[in-house]
């Protein structure tokens, strides 16, 4: 058995009145790739959204249920929320860099959270070799970031993640804005960060899905249809409404 | 298919010829007041005093007056309306009440000025007993700016997506780094334009400082923020319409208007500047 990282228990959330997620139960492993994939607003984001509560800022959401990092109780009064958004990183779906240089994007949250002066140096070459981004911007770490290409933009982005030592990686489509070269690029990246890193991934992108990741799980209409092996659900999926999908017949 | 293009044309020139009517009108005022100021303009005319009863010397006074004053809406209006309008925008949960609010305050934006300069006599003047005064004068003008630039404040702060709101925020930063660290920032190109031009404005209206602490001839210049103040507006007033020689003092009528207008003109460049560097800059 593989040991759990990040864990929703009955998990209900409702936008004002509307029910976007459904008593969903789901463990996700520990240094693996795991998957969330559904037709457009089946939760997906939402689910994924709520493990490094970035719901706090919308004042409708109504949140029932357990969120478990380890045995840490996200929700719990007692956890700051900070605290908890530095352990669960987040890469978003359209590229987000700070209106600053390259450097600066990565060493502005480590400032945040008072690292040694002295240490920021190494650690952002770190993230950025990490990242496959090094080689191309060693030369230009003063240009501002909004200069590089999409596909940089998003290895930035996930080298300004990286850079934090978070435990999980939440990524939100992240390559739904760039074009088949630099998905390939991130998609060889997420290979390389999971030994380091425990990654969710919402996705469209069922070759993406089936290429990179250990577990995946199918939702529909905010419930948790179906969650197993990648080999599984692609290859001898148990439910029929997640046969349909994979089949291409809706979604 | 012809009629259509006939049509076509007749709106165009509909359009063009009432941009060019505006145009036109702003021609005029230019030119009247250039035309019959130019005469008077001079260094002495910015860096004297006025002598004989206003009908001859400068207008050094008014100027002085008119930028401390400036400077003191300035102090006031623009701390507590960028607070208002970043807690509106960027804390205040949707609700019946903060809709009230933000309403209350666009309607604050239409209220006739000469109301704000009766408030700022009942306010500052008698129950604070600042007295008429430049500091009353430019608290009540504060007033008058508030609602403006909260509203030109909050507009700057839609326009900076949420998605590099989340990008700080995901990375355990709190909101009010956020705020202060990339919101701000990227926001001050255009909450610096609206204060641009809501001072500008501010700068030209007479009717708030007219009970709160103008007056028509101080001798010396005063800089004690308890004294009265002199004023471009309201000189420009006197001397074309109070003077008891209007005719003698005319030219330096036009000359004060044309004084204001740069004034203002300047603040106009430096606001259109700000916008420039940051649109050359993305």
């Amino acid at each position: 058995m593989d040991a759990i990282k990040l864990r929703a228990e009955n998990l209900n959330l409702y936008f004002g009145k509307k029910q976007i997620l459904k008593n969903v139960m789901i463990d996700f492993p520990e240094n693996q790739v795991t998957s969330l994939i559904g037709p457009s607003g089946c939760g997906k984001s939402t689910l994924l959204r709520s493990f490094n509560r970035m719901h706090d800022l919308s004042p409708d959401a109504t949140i029932e249920g357990k969120l478990y990092l380890d045995d840490i109780d996200l929700y719990d009064k007692k956890n700051s929320v900070t605290d908890i958004r530095k352990r669960i990183g987040m890469v978003f779906q359209k590229p987000n860099p700070l209106p600053k240089s390259i450097y600066e994007n990565l060493s502005y949250p480590l400032k945040i959270h008072n690292y040694p002066k002295n240490e920021i140096p190494n650690l952002i070459e770190n993230a950025l070799r990490e990242s496959f981004l090094w080689d191309e911007v060693k030369d230009e770490l003063k240009k501002p970031a909004v200069k590089l290409s999409g596909g940089q933009q998003q290895r930035l982005c996930i080298a300004r993640t990286v850079v934090l030592r978070p435990e999980v990686i939440l990524m939100d489509e992240p390559c739904s804005a760039l074009d088949p070269i630099s998905t390939k690029k991130i998609e060889e990246l997420i290979l390389k960060l999971k030994k380091d890193f425990t990654i969710v991934i919402v996705t469209h992108n069922m070759q993406q899905a089936q290429r990179i990741s250990n577990k995946v799980a199918f939702m529909y209409l905010g419930e948790l249809i179906e969650f197993d092996s990648c080999d599984t659900i692609f290859n001898h999926p148990k439910n029929e409404l997640t046969q349909r999908y994979i089949g291409g017949h809706f979604g | 298919m012809y009629k259509k293009k006939l049509l076509d044309t007749f709106n165009w020139m509909i359009l063009c010829g009432s941009t060019l009517m505006v145009c036109l009108f702003l021609g005029i005022i230019l030119w009247d007041i250039f035309s019959a100021g130019l005469s008077s303009l001079s260094w002495r005319f910015v860096s004297t005093f006025p002598t004989n009863g206003m009908t001859q010397g400068g207008i050094l006074p008014a100027i002085v007056g008119t930028v401390i004053l400036t400077f003191i809406t300035t102090l006031f209006a623009v701390p507590f309306g960028v607070a208002c309008a970043i807690y509106l925008n960027e804390y205040a949960k949707p609700s019946i009440l903060t809709n009230t609010i933000r309403a209350s305050i666009r309607n604050l934006a239409g209220i006739p000025s000469i109301i704000y300069g009766l408030f700022g006599l009942a306010l500052f003047v008698k129950a604070l007993h600042f007295g008429t005064s430049i500091l009353s004068a430019g608290l009540t003008l504060g007033l008058l700016s508030l609602p403006y630039i909260i509203t030109t404040t909050e507009e700057a702060l839609k326009r900076i997506p949420n998605s590099l709101r989340e990008a700080t925020l995901a990375l355990g930063v709190t909101q009010a780094e956020t705020i202060k660290d990339v919101v701000l920032p990227k926001a001050l190109p255009g909450i610096l334009t609206g204060v641009i031009l809501t001072l500008s404005r501010a700068a030209g209206e007479t009717a708030p400082i007219l009970f709160t602490g103008v007056a028509f001839y101080i001798n010396g210049v005063s800089t004690a923020a308890n004294q009265e103040f002199m004023a471009l507006p309201y000189h420009l007033y006197m001397l074309s319409t109070q003077h008891n020689a209007i005719e003698q003092v005319r030219p330096l009528a036009y000359g004060t208007a044309a004084v204001l207008i740069l004034l203002v003109f300047i603040l106009n460049i430096l606001a259109f500047y700000v916008r420039f560097k940051n649109r050359t800059q993305d």
